[in-house]
């Protein structure tokens, strides 16, 4: 996959958050193959542990994407994002501008903003939107180089709730799309890379499972299993049967004329 | 002089930098920190110059997980 002018192996992004331990995050991200992973930056706690994720990703040599949850303006993400520039020498973010903290829907007019600024700023904008194709046709002409639409709510699991919208974003998107947020299980990232999906970012699904390694894997294999079945182009779906083998030849053994 | 960092009021001494109050809270600030002054960032590399002015309020950021 091409993202942000280089090559990358792995169509599975993966989210740090949640994660019970450190030790079960290094041994999901191993599992998973991903090669970029997000975190986030919050205030320091001179109290608390000071074990770091960016420990684990730096021992693994994977790719850190900085991510700006929590803002709720373009002003705030923006900030954020250029404090993570200077905090991890990345122009790169996984740019997230929230409305509301029931839904965490992206608040698209500040979203929108916050993206065109850092574009012209040199940031590799990844933005989570809303699976709206129009929004994510100005995200893409603000210079995003990627589109991240939700499948549903963050942390939901309930994967695709409108896969029409995935279609129509997937159909008009000239950067690459990436399913973020509403995975919960394996199948879910099946069917985002089965309706074009470039690839997926999942975090919850993983971190939250009983066994994150085991979803790690699960999902990596769904996502190359959905990647390769889209590849392959599925037969149409029909009202009735469709013999797989042919009547021509059948022997007449009964009454049934 | 009184500072807020992270939202906490400190008192501090007159002559402090941006560097010396990262180094009280984590020692040598490796990769992943991230300091804003005031809602601005501070480059890395400007820590050292910029001093805190009375009232000043400092946010220090460092990586954490997140999705």
């Amino acid at each position: 996959m091409n993202l942000g002018g280089r090559a990358w192996r792995s169509r599975l992004i993966m989210g740090t958050g949640g994660f019970r331990s450190l030790e079960e995050l290094e041994a999901a991200l191993l599992a998973s193959e991903a090669e970029i992973v997000t975190v986030a930056l919050r205030r320091i706690d001179a109290t608390r542990s000071s074990a770091s994720p960016l420990d684990v990703i730096d021992r693994l040599g994977l790719f850190v994407l900085p991510n700006t949850a929590g803002c709720y303006t373009a002003r705030e993400a923006v900030r954020t994002a250029q404090l993570a520039r200077d905090a991890f020498e990345t122009d790169w973010v996984k740019l997230e501008v929230i409305g509301d903290d029931r839904t965490l829907y992206p608040d698209p007019i500040e979203l929108l903003e916050a993206a065109e600024q850092l574009a012209a700023d040199g940031f590799v904008v990844l933005p989570y939107t809303n699976d709206d194709p129009i929004l994510a046709r100005r995200l893409e002409s603000v210079g995003c180089a990627a589109v991240m639409p939700l499948g549903s709510p963050i942390g939901a699991g309930r994967g695709i709730d409108n896969e029409h919208h995935i279609r129509l974003i997937v159909e008009q998107a000239e950067v690459p799309v990436i399913l973020d947020a509403g995975i919960g299980t394996a199948s879910d990232a099946a069917q985002a890379m089965e309706l074009g999906c470039d690839a997926v970012l999942c975090a919850s699904a993983i971190a939250r499972a009983d066994h994150p390694a085991r979803m790690a894997v699960a999902i990596r294999l769904a996502v190359e299993a959905g990647y390769e079945a889209r590849r392959a182009g599925r037969i149409p779906r029909r009202l009735h049967a469709e013999p797989s083998t042919s009547p021509l030849g059948l022997a007449e053994l009964g009454e049934h004329a | 002089m009184t500072v807020r960092i992270n939202g906490e009021q400190r008192e501090l001494d007159d002559v402090t930098s941006v560097a010396d109050v990262v180094r009280s809270l984590v020692g040598q600030a490796g990769r992943g920190v991230a300091v804003a002054l005031d809602g601005a960032v501070v480059l890395r590399s400007d820590w050292e110059s910029t001093m805190l002015r009375d009232g000043a309020r400092l946010e220090v950021l460092r990586a954490v997980q997140g999705g």
